[in-house]
């Protein structure tokens, strides 16, 4: 609960520089796979495309994943609430893909990642706000074992 | 459940079409519902005694009147009159109304019956009576078991609206729905039935994984719905009477999305795999699968035509999500939707002519319909957030669900089923024992 209120009250204050366009840029709801290793990259609204700082996290875990060669990954996609739930699925798995795609061009072998899509049903911000629906808009990997 | 309500329909006097008077206009927006008198259905003191036994209800006759008159109000298109103002008792009335009584409340018509409890059954007669010509138009009798009640009181709805609308009636039909409970962040989701009016609710799933979009087969009591049991998000099968449930989209990736072909024998849903959605169908007899379209963009939200030849679905292909009518074996894509703003979950009306839609235009949600060919679109309600409209059996009442805002506690936020007439008037929420989405309508279960 206190942290929840600490997180908003962060939230508020920084609204101006967290997002790019209408891409997340802050490190709120970030998680860290290894140290200097982001967990997510943000998307902008019904895109899939990934910006020139979702490339740099992706390469981290490209690297990352290279030297932890024994690690599998989920890439989990998911969408903002803006939009209708089954089209949202279709978009939570282009973006996880996307991702995947990412990871594969610098090496990492197709069969050590697994893709799945939520669509808009596992939000990580509760808001009804730009904001909040920035950092919904995102491909987390997630050790797989 | 469904299988051994027994239904058998007497006719105890021939019907008088030729002379009905009464007539109820569907098509326009109703801003004059018929004032109705529903008189409680009389219940001899032997029977009272009988059914209050096994049903635990005081009056079994003023209940089902009650579900009659109840429905008739939310139909929007008749307007139940107070029972304190009938003069006239029931037993009485049912034998021969005195019109001049019931003329002088406004009643235009009436709804008689009378309940008997004979050989552990339970045996409803029901007269329609038009009170200013002064004569019967309609006399029906049920019988069945005594836990059917609430079923007979829709099945006299559906007769009435029939009767007076000339179109068939839409209240002896099931809502099945997503239930939700707990936070937006981890919601729990489980597959929940209940009756048209909001009674008999079941809870089908128990929430251990997530569920969405159910969907009836026309043609029984199938469910086709998306589950994520262990994991992987499937299309499932789930017959509701035997409980009994499996995959039928079981292919190396996601499949969602799913609905019956209007004879119930195929389901059409999305696979998506590599980031590409498209559309197919599976013969549930052969289970032979079939690829509808291939294309790069996102092809999802399939629906049929009611004759089985048509195909509307969503599509980004124009680069944003826009609304398509293909024939069914994937051939003579069409791009219908041309307004501003983007347009999602196609659903073709039960009557053929129309697609309902929702779409999004500059941060507000709509529920609307157009025709099959894109011309017509009308917007029938707009939303902070509103999806997923589904069509009664008759295709004149649409039900959907709705969210409301949140603040960044996830405070303010509720999930909630509406329903609207096709004309745009008659808005009404659909009272659910939890949160609610993804409504489906079933088809009516008596004929």
């Amino acid at each position: 609960m206190l942290a929840s209120l600490v997180l908003s009250a962060c939230a508020t204050k920084k609204v101006t520089n967290q997002m790019q366009g209408d891409v997340y840029t802050g490190k709120d709801t970030v998680e860290y796979l290894a140290s200097g290793v982001a967990d997510r990259v943000f998307f902008a609204t019904n895109e899939s495309v990934l910006t020139t700082a979702s490339r740099e996290t992706l390469r981290k875990q490209a690297a990352w994943l290279r030297k932890n060669s024994k690690i599998n990954v989920v890439l989990e996609g998911h969408a903002d609430e803006r939009g209708t739930r089954e089209y949202n699925l279709a978009l939570g798995e282009r973006r996880a893909n996307s991702v995947k795609d990412y990871l594969m061009t610098y090496g990492i072998s197709g069969n050590r990642i697994s893709v799945i899509s939520y669509g808009k049903e596992r939000p990580v911000d509760s808001g009804s706000n730009p904001l909040a629906w920035s950092k919904n808009r995102r491909s987390v990997t997630v050790k797989a074992n | 459940m469904i299988k051994y309500f027994k239904y058998i329909v007497i006719f105890l006097f021939s019907i008088t079409h030729a002379n009905a008077l009464i007539e109820v206009d569907i098509t326009r927006g109703n801003l004059n519902p018929l004032p109705i008198a529903v008189s409680p259905l009389s219940i001899d003191s032997n029977s009272n005694e009988a059914l209050q036994k096994t049903l635990k209800k005081k009056n079994i006759g003023s209940e089902i009147s009650k579900v009659v008159e109840n429905n008739l109000q939310t139909s929007g298109l008749f307007n139940p009159l107070s029972k304190d103002a009938f003069l006239q008792k029931p037993d009485i009335a049912h034998l021969k109304p005195r019109f001049e009584d019931w003329s002088l409340i406004k009643a235009q018509a009436l709804i008689t019956g009378k309940v008997f409890y004979q050989n552990e059954k339970l045996r409803v007669e029901f007269r329609l009576w038009d009170v200013l010509a002064g004569k019967e138009m309609m006399a029906l009798a049920f019988t069945t078991v005594p836990t059917n009640w609430r079923r007979v009181g829709h099945i006299i709805t559906d007769k009435v609206y029939e009767r007076l609308t000339g179109e068939k009636g839409y209240f002896d039909t099931r809502i099945i729905y997503v239930s939700e409970e707990g936070p937006k962040t981890k919601r729990i989701k489980k597959l929940a039935i209940m009756d048209q009016d909001g009674f008999n609710t079941k809870y089908l799933t128990l929430g251990n994984e997530l569920v969405l979009t159910p969907r009836f087969n026309p043609t029984n009591q199938m469910i086709t719905y998306l589950s994520y049991f262990r994991n992987l998000p499937r299309v499932y099968l789930l017959d509701i009477e035997t409980g009994i449930q499996e995959v039928v989209g079981d292919f190396p990736g996601m499949t969602f999305a799913p609905r019956f072909s209007p004879n119930g024998k195929k389901i059409i849903m999305s696979f998506a795999m590599d980031g590409n959605s498209d559309i197919y169908t599976m013969d549930l007899e052969n289970r032979v699968v079939e690829r509808i379209t291939n294309h790069p963009s996102i092809d999802t939200s399939p629906s049929y035509s009611p004759d089985g030849k048509y195909i509307c679905f969503n599509s980004d292909r124009s680069g944003y999500q826009q609304i398509y009518v293909m024939k069914s074996d994937g051939t003579k894509v069409k791009r219908i939707s041309f307004g501003k703003g983007l347009y999602g979950t196609p659903v073709w009306s039960p009557r053929g002519d129309l697609i309902a839609f929702t779409k999004l235009h500059k941060g507000k949600f709509y529920i609307g319909v157009m025709r099959t060919d894109g011309s017509g679109e009308r917007l029938l309600t707009e939303n902070f957030y509103q999806e997923a409209p589904s069509w009664s059996p008759n295709g004149r009442v649409l039900i959907f669900y709705r969210e409301t805002k949140s603040d960044s506690e996830g405070k303010g936020f509720s999930a909630k089923l509406w329903s609207i007439d096709l004309t745009g008037y008659n808005e009404r929420l659909v009272d659910t024992e939890t949160d609610a989405s993804d409504p489906s309508w079933s088809s009516l279960l008596s004929n």
